[in-house]
């Protein structure tokens, strides 16, 4: 039987499995929306603006492991994901977006709502196509989520002109494509491998360092083996949080710009340094002429452009971390030489030493609420199961530190692009895809107005999402960097004119608190964590003048951190004398 | 360093776009840029001339790996190779002495004259850039009316190839 375009494109996603679409309707699409009011396969989440629909899908897949979809109209509809599409590319995550374009005869002619969809999008996608002939559209979307869900995953964009959608032919969805062009190496190379695995052998001060390729890459049960087989430090990235459970004892933190002193130490002195599905970003390694001075660097991922683009690895290993993990356990075991167990003995007391410091430490009053102290509350509450979602700035730092993850998947952020607005949306994909449990958004103030609209689709969908909103009146962050790098001059970081966010939540229709005193905050979370059916929007009011720390200034080394507030005077003088 | 990388691509609209997307995006370096397809319809053939450190062109053969349409490259400089470029170019000839003086210079560089006026030459050289550049500073400047060159194309020496 011969079905239309849009036809077609929707069962292509029934086919693929697809559970939940995100999306907004409009002219171009109006044909596909048309084909998902003939079916009930694929249920359609209507958001409020489109930079919602694609972190509400980029928070299903981080949680669920499978591609998120978004459907949106030509133009302004398109637009309005390149913010979320970016975010996605830049943390690999495997997402379709399906746009409507103009009908193919006026393409190019300043159609209304048109936008060259493909040239627009072209910098932040993995591929995107437009689809020209109603043959190639079922195959293009079986090649857009073999491209988005295999190899380094990312985003994929399908434009479709209106009048492919309209027009009719045979439906057939191909099992599988081959793309000449497109062969994701998935095996290490063995040579590489027992090179690897005879120098983590030889190590006398090692660190294994790992970030969301772990996660991505379904490989956390095989590097929890490895680490404990060998009994070496493990470090995660703040894309990596959950991909070691953070209770053990042989995990030494999150590393970078605000991670422990413990594993950046670590870093500076480590004799050998595996990293695995890690890029080695700059708020990682600081500044590049002071990273790891000492170390022989292993490096593991699935993209060779990963590989000695920032740091140069001596021994690089192309493949999926599940399977060259895999590999380097069998050789582990099978090697004669075991890990050097004095050198270990005294490189964990170093670490312990460095680890009594408590880097993290901070003094709650009983007068004003520490946002490091909500977080603390929420794990502790939770029982560090729960899918934590957060916006960019002091917040996300302080989940990242304060949140223990012992599995993958529950911590959920925009680490690469570090968009804020991203916690919310993303966090009704994550209840979509996880009817039962807890999801938080950690957020504050000025994150969470970037996208609150999307408080109406939490209540359409019955997503019971707690917002943690600390609320400190100003962007943190920005306020933090002002303090050490500005002489204190604060411009625009003061939030000024915020809105009354108990009455805001209830407006929207939900619950809304307001909690001031410290002893407050347990007994807030505690009720909205029990309420399983309402979003409960919790407000905060939290120490304006809180930093983060530790901290590596801009330009600094590894074992060169700030671990107090007065440290990080005296170098402000230093820096200013 | 000066790098000759040649690229074997989906005949694709699209794909050149992508290519000179990842250059500037990543603050590679393009000295010239030539491309049509091969005898396979489905394929076309970049030859691309760069420069930069050895980690800069490890970069950008892995970066141009990645995109999805590019199915092979093949970095020339690594290798023995022939390198060729042709260049249009009009020259004044407006007296006897110009005339015989032009015609003498693209003699030397085995250059064709192809298109005469009374007052112009328009010549036609092949070689490797150096040679062009050779010829065009040998003519010096205020002989020349307008020039027009392809870029570089070139192929491995020997038993060599680029194909799938």
């Amino acid at each position: 039987m011969e079905l239309t375009g849009a036809d077609i494109t929707i069962r292509c996603l029934a086919d693929e499995g697809v559970e939940y679409i995100f999306g907004y309707p409009g002219g171009a699409a109006l044909h596909i929306y048309d084909a998902l009011h003939r079916q009930e396969d694929v249920k359609h989440i209507l958001v409020r603006h489109e930079q919602g629909a694609t972190h509400a899908a980029d928070g299903y897949a981080r949680s669920t492991g499978k591609p998120g979809v978004v459907l949106v109209t030509s133009g302004p509809g398109v637009t309005n994901t390149v913010t979320g599409i970016a975010t996605a590319y830049m943390d690999s995550i495997p997402m379709v977006v399906i746009s409507g374009q103009v009908p193919s005869s006026v393409i190019g002619q300043d159609a209304f709502q048109e936008v060259d969809a493909v040239g627009v999008t072209r910098p932040c996608v993995k591929h995107n196509f437009l689809v020209k002939d109603i043959e190639l559209l079922a195959e293009t979307i079986k090649k857009a989520f073999h491209i988005a869900t295999t190899g380094k995953p990312g985003p994929v964009v399908v434009d479709i002109p209106k009048d492919i959608t309209a027009q009719k032919t045979e439906y057939h969805y191909p099992d599988s494509v081959f793309i000449r062009s497109y062969q994701p190496t998935r095996r290490g190379h063995p040579k590489q491998i027992k090179k690897a695995v005879e120098a983590l052998l030889a190590a006398k001060r090692p660190v294994i360092y790992t970030g969301g390729g772990i996660i991505l890459g379904e490989a956390h049960e095989e590097l929890t083996e490895l680490v404990k087989l060998l009994g070496y430090p493990c470090t995660n990235t703040l894309m990596g949080l959950g991909g070691y459970p953070a209770t053990d004892a042989l995990f030494i933190g999150m590393l970078g710009m605000h991670g422990t002193y413990e594993s950046n130490m670590a870093m500076h002195e480590c004799d050998v340094l595996l990293a695995i599905g890690a890029r080695f970003d700059d708020r990682v390694t600081g500044d590049l002429a002071k990273f790891c001075p000492y170390a022989k660097i292993i490096h593991v991922d699935v993209d060779p452009s990963s590989i000695s683009k920032n740091v140069p690895a001596q021994i690089p290993v192309v493949g999926e971390a599940k399977l060259v993990i895999n590999e380097m356990i069998e050789a582990v075991k099978a090697s004669e030489t075991k890990p050097d167990a004095d050198a270990l003995k005294g490189w964990w007391q170093t670490i312990d030493q460095w680890r009594a410091l408590d880097s993290f430490a901070y003094d709650q009053n009983d007068e004003v609420i520490k946002p490091q102290f909500v977080v603390e509350k929420l794990y502790e509450l939770t029982g560090g199961d729960a899918f934590v979602t957060s916006d960019v700035g002091q917040h996300q730092m302080f989940a990242a530190q304060f949140y223990k993850f012992d599995k993958p998947r529950r911590w959920i952020n925009s680490g690469g692009l570090g968009t804020m607005g991203f916690g919310l949306p993303a966090a009704m994909g994550v209840q979509l895809a996880h009817r039962d449990a807890t999801v938080a958004t950690v957020t504050g103030e000025g994150s969470i107005v970037m996208c609150i609209q999307e408080l109406s689709t939490c209540l359409q969908y019955d997503l019971p999402i707690k917002v943690l909103n600390l609320n400190n009146r100003y962007l943190g962050m920005v306020r933090q960097w002002q303090e050490f790098f500005y002489e204190r001059r604060y411009s625009h970081s003061y939030m000024d004119a915020l809105p009354d966010f108990v009455k805001l939540a209830e407006s929207f229709g939900h619950v809304g608190v307001r909690i001031e005193k410290p002893g407050d905050v347990e007994a807030a979370l505690k009720e909205a964590i029990n309420d399983r059916k309402r979003l409960y929007f919790m407000d905060f009011i939290t120490d304006q003048t809180e930093n983060v720390y530790p901290m590596i200034a801009a330009g600094k080394g590894h074992h060169e951190m700030h671990l107090k507030p007065a440290e990080v005077d005296a170098h402000e003088q230093r820096e200013l004398a | 360093m000066r790098h000759v990388i040649s690229i074997l691509m989906e005949n694709e609209p699209g794909t050149l776009s992508r290519i000179s997307g990842l250059f500037s995006a990543r603050g590679f370096n393009i000295e010239s840029l030539i491309v049509a397809p091969t005898e396979d319809n489905t394929l076309s053939r970049m030859t691309l001339v760069t420069s930069g450190s050895d980690s800069v062109i490890e970069q950008i053969t892995k970066q141009l790996n990645k995109l999805i349409e590019v199915v092979k490259l093949q970095d020339l400089t690594e290798n023995r190779f022939i390198e060729r470029e042709m260049m249009l170019i009009k020259v004044k000839a407006q007296d006897n002495s110009s005339r015989e003086e032009m015609k003498r210079l693209s003699d030397i560089f085995r250059g064709r004259i192809i298109d005469v006026t009374d007052t112009v030459y328009t010549i036609e050289l092949t070689g490797n850039s150096s040679k062009i550049d050779s010829f065009l500073e040998a003519l010096g400047d205020k002989n020349i009316i307008e020039v027009v060159r392809t870029g570089v194309s070139g192929i491995a020496r020997g038993n060599r190839a680029l194909k799938i």
